[in-house]
């Protein structure tokens, strides 16, 4: 982890942040689970299926979960179809035994298991038609996180892969995902749901005499604020879950004990923008709060310069140079004068014209000269952006690096398009590895 | 059938809740402020709502982190204003279950047993219906006179892929909780949501994730009956070259270029000299650049086929920050003149 950058250009611009050996990372057989999580929008599912990729062609046995990948990369994966189990992608791993399988998270799926799974077929039933289950498990906050940790759990179980790598949910904060599991947990263990299960379990009104007046005082109020049929409906959950409890908080327990074990190597994915950075600083926080283990940043859709040496003001001002440049010249001179021509009355377009027949070969002259120019200037605009977007990242990053300078950091250069196939993701790896944004 | 659309800026007949979504990474909270100074023109009040507890919109306009109240965040050209919250749902179920109930300290024993927690995070759709009906609130919300006291109420709503189940939710708990409060609640907001008094924006970038997203997300909306307002394509960077003349610039006219950037005082055009050495890599960034633009036309001849009316914010070259929020808001205000 005490790499030093060596490219000269990267040295230069990141000092302080050492260099996240991303393939070191990868064949180290100590490492059986990567998780990729960072804000919405970053590219956590593309760097997951990267790494995966490379995984498998350095020879591991790799599985991906992928959370909500876009369409055509699934489909690059062969995963478009939602079956809730890992296949096997083709065209992927080494001589040396490597393969990559994936799959795509059905939360719905992974619910309905649980429950099959832990009631018998008459309960389960009851539980999967119970209206109040089908809105839980059809997702809304925190289902999808705590389903994602299941079926990690589910998949380290299996002991089929020696590498996990696997996507986080796009939750509203980066943090979710680590602690909607123990919300969903201790709520469905906790107090509450007692109080819930309370009437359901003595039965009836013969029971109510059992309850103490805060306890009815409650029902009351939640069976007025809800409507007396959502708590009816909870109620009967919650007693048809009633052999579950325990269960998912133990569950819970367990991948939050997973994702502290050693052999997990938590990547923090973000861009060089400001909201990314910042969740991407709260999420450094908060692993090392947890323990958790941290190998380093992904910085996605980072832009470099192979002229990095010519500033943003001397290019724009070389640029405005040629665009006025040409009266300097004769021949350009004449170049100029003809957008003008062309937008003037009658006369002076036939006076430009009359020019130009004079002159046939030093005209075609001036409009190369002409448009020489103008394409150049264009060229340095251009980089006048290009150093601009470089320098607004530089500054982003550096307020990250100042917070967190002991976070290794593995850039990645901006593509000009979007990846959705495999070769793509090849290139991504490479990148990856690589760590430093090659000179565009 | 169609659902309503949503009017924004340029009709006569604005609609008074803008909902802002978009993919993360969009810009859909810098897509919503500029939207909210640009309607709160002429002396007019509009307030900003966040939902998702992010505190972007105090990141945005460098203040800090906001309370669970209205406070003024800005003043737009002319005198109008605007206001901020952030909405939080535990806050927002307390009150109003102070609001109808008054239940003060059965709401701290609530608080106590989780059922707070389990209202606001677990159960389904709870939380959803709070946010959404505390920004619904807000529209209605009339002053002793008998005047809106916000013009218009600008929400940076949760992203595309979840925007219309969000919106949605209270169709969905009016079927789970069949009466009672909460569903008349539901009801009574749903009944704002599907109305032109509502616009749904989309914020998209010209690359493939979002377009797809958008167009997804468009569908989804007209298929809840939820009224679409416009497409925003944020961040749209300005073409310098045009694909001909980039070819003749990497092909046979290397040496002219050369010779153009030495006559612009970058050093010498000959082999080895440091205008020459500059070619390759301005030509590389131009490839970059003509792909990229290439990939941006595909894009726009997708968004055109989704049939809702688009507006182009650019990409600010210094970054975001408050002059170029008000610089966004005057462009969409032109924009919405144009239309």
């Amino acid at each position: 982890m005490t790499e030093v950058t060596t490219g000269t250009k990267a040295g230069a611009r990141m000092d302080a942040a050492p260099r996240l050996p991303v393939d070191r990372l990868l064949d180290d057989p100590g490492t059986r689970i990567i998780v990729c999580c960072g804000a919405g929008g970053v590219g956590k599912t593309t760097t997951a299926a990267a790494l995966g990729v490379r995984a498998a062609e350095r020879g591991r046995k790799v599985v991906v979960l992928t959370i909500d990948p876009a369409r055509r990369l699934a489909q690059s994966m062969g995963i478009d179809s939602l079956d809730n189990t890992p296949r096997r992608v083709k065209g992927v791993g080494g001589a040396d035994g490597g393969e990559l399988h994936a799959m795509m998270l059905d939360m719905k799926r992974t619910f309905d298991e649980i429950v099959e799974g832990h009631a018998d077929a008459e309960r389960a039933e009851a539980i999967l038609a119970n209206p109040f289950y089908q809105s839980l498990s059809a997702g809304f906050a925190g289902t999808q996180e705590y389903m994602a940790m299941e079926k990690l759990g589910q998949l380290r179980a299996r002991d089929d892969w020696d590498l996990i790598v696997v996507d986080t949910p796009p939750s509203r904060s980066a943090l979710d995902f680590l602690d909607a599991p123990k919300r969903l947990g201790s709520f469905l263990d906790g107090k509450f749901i007692r109080v819930l299960m309370a009437p359901a379990k003595v039965g009836g009104r013969a029971g109510m005499k059992f309850l103490n007046v805060g306890m009815s005082l409650m029902t009351g109020t939640l069976s007025k604020l809800m409507g007396a049929s959502l708590l009816k409906d909870v109620q009967t959950f919650v007693a048809a879950m009633d052999t579950m409890f325990g269960g998912f908080r133990t569950r819970a327990d367990a991948t939050f004990r997973l994702l502290q074990a050693p052999g997990t190597a938590f990547l923090v994915v973000a861009a060089p923008e400001p909201d990314a950075l910042r969740e991407a600083a709260y999420f450094v926080q908060r692993l090392a709060a947890e323990d958790m283990p941290l190998a380093g940043l992904v910085l996605n859709r980072v832009h470099g310069s192979g002229a990095d040496q010519l500033s943003a003001e001397r290019a724009l001002a070389a640029a405005e140079n040629l665009e006025e440049g040409g009266i300097v010249d004769q021949e350009s001179g004449n170049a100029g004068l003809r957008d003008p021509a062309a937008e003037a009355d009658g006369a002076g377009a036939d006076a430009a014209d009359a020019g130009a027949d004079a002159s046939v070969d030093a005209s075609t002259d001036a409009d190369v000269d002409a448009d020489v120019d103008e394409i150049t200037a264009g060229l340095l605009r251009l980089h006048a952006e290009r150093m601009q977007v470089i320098a607004r990242e530089q500054r982003t990053r550096d307020r990250f690096t100042s917070l967190h300078p002991e976070v290794a950091v593995a850039e990645v250069a901006a593509l000009p398009g979007d990846v959705h196939d495999l070769a793509g993701l090849r290139a991504i790896g490479e990148r990856l590895a690589a760590g430093v944004p090659a000179g565009a | 059938m169609r659902s309503p659309r949503g009017e924004w800026l340029g009709s006569d007949a604005v609609s008074r809740l803008q909902v802002v979504s978009g993919k993360g990474g969009t810009g859909k909270t810098t897509v919503a402020a500029a939207l909210a100074l640009a309607l709160a023109r002429e002396g007019r009040r509009t307030l900003l709502v966040e939902v998702e507890g992010r505190q972007g919109i105090a990141q945005l306009f460098g203040a800090e982190a906001l309370p669970y109240e209205e406070r003024k965040i800005a003043v737009a050209s002319g005198g109008g204003e605007v206001f901020a919250l952030a909405i939080d749902a535990e806050r927002a179920l307390l009150d109003y279950l102070q609001m109808f109930y008054k239940l003060g300290s059965a709401g701290r024993a609530l608080k106590k047993l989780g059922a707070i927690d389990f209202a606001t995070t677990i159960a389904p759709g709870l939380r959803d219906v709070l946010l959404t009906g505390k920004a619904c609130e807000a529209v209605r919300r009339k002053d002793k006179t008998g005047r809106y006291v916000y013009d218009h109420v600008i929400m940076d709503a949760p992203p595309t892929g979840r925007i219309t189940r969000f919106l949605n939710v209270n169709d969905e708990v009016a079927g789970l909780a069949r009466f009672g409060p909460i569903h008349n609640q539901a009801q009574a907001v749903m009944k704002v949501l599907k109305s032109p008094e509502t616009a749904v924006h989309l914020v998209t970038l010209l690359e493939e994730m979002p377009v797809q997203e958008t167009a997804d997300g468009i569908a989804e909306l007209e298929q809840a009956g939820l009224p679409v307002g416009r497409v925003v394509v944020n961040m749209v960077r300005p073409h310098h070259l045009d694909e001909d003349a980039l070819r003749a610039a990497a092909g046979e006219r290397r040496a002219d270029v050369a010779k153009a950037l030495s006559r612009a005082g970058l050093g010498g055009a000959r082999r080895g000299g440091l205008a020459e050495r500059l070619v390759d890599p301005l030509l590389a960034q131009a490839a970059e650049h003509a792909s990229r633009v290439e990939l941006e036309r595909a894009q726009r001849t997708v968004l055109e086929q989704l049939d809702v009316p688009t507006y182009e914010l650019p990409l600010l070259g210094a970054g975001m920050d408050l002059a170029g929020l008000y610089e966004l808001a005057s462009e969409l205000r032109k924009q919405a003149g144009e239309e």
